[in-house]
């Protein structure tokens, strides 16, 4: 051990330079890892002793605050939203790659829509929601402008992935499936979306990821009520708006802080999953 | 009785003139093989009998190809044409499924569904690849877990569980080691009984050993084409002469 740092001071003794690049990235290094340290342990150890029983009662009072009913909103607003997006993500990014024509206007025009829809702030999404969804359309703030305005800022989430991974699909697979005399519409349901599937799964837990993550988009669009909706037009809130609420009203930033700890819990686990999901795709 | 007939075809991509005017008959049940330097249209002709041209933006053919006295670019299906004339490819292409999946994937297109039958044609198609023996304990594992000569015959196999009556080649042997090489030439030699084979290649001696008739292809051109035998022994081309005895290509 010693000889090797021996060595090493000797090699940046003939080039400086080179050892004040190592301890940059080393600073940076530290920087970003001990950033991320210092979050999660500041949540966890201000959060984890009041993760009390209550927290997780069926129902929510203004004593227990109880985060089951936004939990449980959380997932329903993932699978429903995804239920949306999913066929529209998945059926564009097949037209764009297995059916138009390379660069036309189409094209081009679905790109830069695609583009433009991934780069607006969620909380622009989220007024539009009002305006159309709440207020336009009637449906209150409800579960389904919830919904619908989460679908459509996952969409070019969905879109582009599905888009890569049909891109990363061997064109070799593709002409041999013509060759067999296999249509455009078999190859492309039996070939290449199956083979495309790793890709387009990372997509979907990027989205779940956003849609948990999300507040900007639903607090004018779900509403705050703290209740399971019990119909698609009744208001709700997902965990990530209960604990944007709890720390807004003050009264229980204790219980807000546990609730960052489910909150960080699902998303990192979620992350997880997609790096778990990337890394097998890359291995194929 | 020719098998293919083509009349004046030329082919575009674009601007670029990539076939001038080929005039050819090929026979059946023989092995025809199209040999060429790089870039000489062989291939690019080779995918003129499938139309696997078609899904080449900015393609355009003129001039006719009859088989069995039908203009294939006329009122045909092209899947009902790709199923009568199979193609195997310059590199292994197995589909990321299993290896009975593999073979069953075209009959299956063209409606095959009963699974006795399609266990029959799959091992049919694999008896006549033959790599029956090596895959039969492993059908149902990935395909891509094979060597590359083993995919290479896999795909042969399934190209036969269509039952084409014609079986194009693109260089099949270009990816593979000597020995693989070998197995597959062999097997060409076997199916010609039962199909039309036509065959591009790199390798002189390989054109020699497989094939009973050899077109030789420069410039988007076809400069001679003979039986085997006559066109390496006395070429009646001075390019064609060139080229075989190696002074270019």
């Amino acid at each position: 051990m010693n000889a090797k740092i021996k060595q090493a001071m000797a090699t940046y003794k003939r080039s400086p330079f080179s050892f004040i690049m190592r301890l940059m990235l080393i600073l940076s290094i530290t920087f970003t890892v001990g950033m991320l340290a210092f979050i999660l342990i500041y949540i966890l150890a201000k959060g984890i002793p009041y993760l009390s029983p209550g927290l997780f009662s069926f129902n929510y009072t203004s004593e227990n605050v109880s985060m089951m009913p936004s939990i449980i909103t959380t997932l329903m607003m993932v699978g429903l939203s995804l239920i949306i997006s999913l066929p529209f993500g998945i059926f564009t990014a097949v037209y764009l790659v297995e059916y138009a024509v390379k660069g036309s206007k189409v094209v081009e025009i679905i790109r830069l829509t695609t583009e433009t829809l991934s780069g607006i702030p969620s909380i622009v999404y989220g007024l539009f929601g009002n305006i159309f969804f709440v207020t336009a359309l009637g449906w209150k703030y409800s579960f389904l402008a919830g919904v619908m305005t989460i679908s459509i800022m996952i969409l070019p989430l969905i879109m582009r992935t599905t888009e890569e991974a049909l891109i990363a699909v061997p064109d070799d697979w593709r002409q041999a499936s013509f060759g067999l005399g296999a249509g455009n519409l078999r190859t492309v349901f039996k070939v290449v979306l199956p083979s495309a599937v790793p890709g387009i799964l990372s997509g979907v837990i990027l989205a779940i990821g956003r849609t948990v993550g999300e507040t900007a988009a639903l607090i004018y669009t779900l509403g705050t009520m703290a209740k399971i909706p019990n119909s698609l037009f009744s208001s709700g809130r997902t965990l990530a708006l209960h604990m944007w609420v709890l720390s807004g009203e003050g009264l229980h930033i204790n219980q807000a802080y546990a609730t960052a700890v489910v909150l960080i819990v699902m998303v990192v686990g979620i992350n997880a999953l997609s790096g778990l999901v990337a890394n097998k795709l890359q291995k194929r | 009785m020719n098998k293919f007939e083509i009349n004046n075809l030329d082919l575009h991509y674009g601007d670029f003139h990539a076939l001038k005017n080929i005039n050819m008959q090929i026979k059946p049940n023989t092995v025809t093989a199209f040999i060429g330097p790089s870039g000489c249209g062989k291939s690019t002709f080779l995918r003129t009998l499938n139309r696997m041209n078609d899904l080449v933006e900015g393609c355009r053919i003129t001039g006719e190809i009859l088989m069995d006295g039908k203009n294939i670019y006329q009122n045909t299906d092209v899947n009902l044409l790709r199923k009568e004339v199979g193609m195997v490819f310059q590199k292994p292409n197995p589909f990321p499924m299993s290896v009975y999946n593999n073979i069953a994937y075209g009959p299956r297109t063209h409606g095959i569904t009963k699974k006795a039958q399609l266990d029959e044609i799959v091992e049919k198609s694999l008896r006549d690849a033959a790599i029956w023996d090596e895959v039969k304990d492993r059908l149902h594992k990935s395909a891509l877990g094979l060597s590359g000569g083993q995919q290479q015959r896999l795909c042969i196999a399934r190209a036969l569980a269509v039952k084409p009556q014609v079986l194009l080649m693109d260089e099949p042997t270009s990816a593979l080691d000597p020995i693989s090489t070998a197995k597959v030439e062999d097997l060409v030699m076997e199916l010609k009984k039962d199909y039309t084979i036509v065959m591009v290649t790199h390798n002189m001696q390989q054109a020699m050993r497989a094939s009973d008739e050899t077109a030789f292809f420069l410039l988007g051109e076809m400069v001679e084409k003979a039986s085997t035998e006559q066109l390496f022994s006395s070429p009646q081309d001075k390019r064609c002469e060139d080229y075989i005895t190696g002074r270019f290509g």
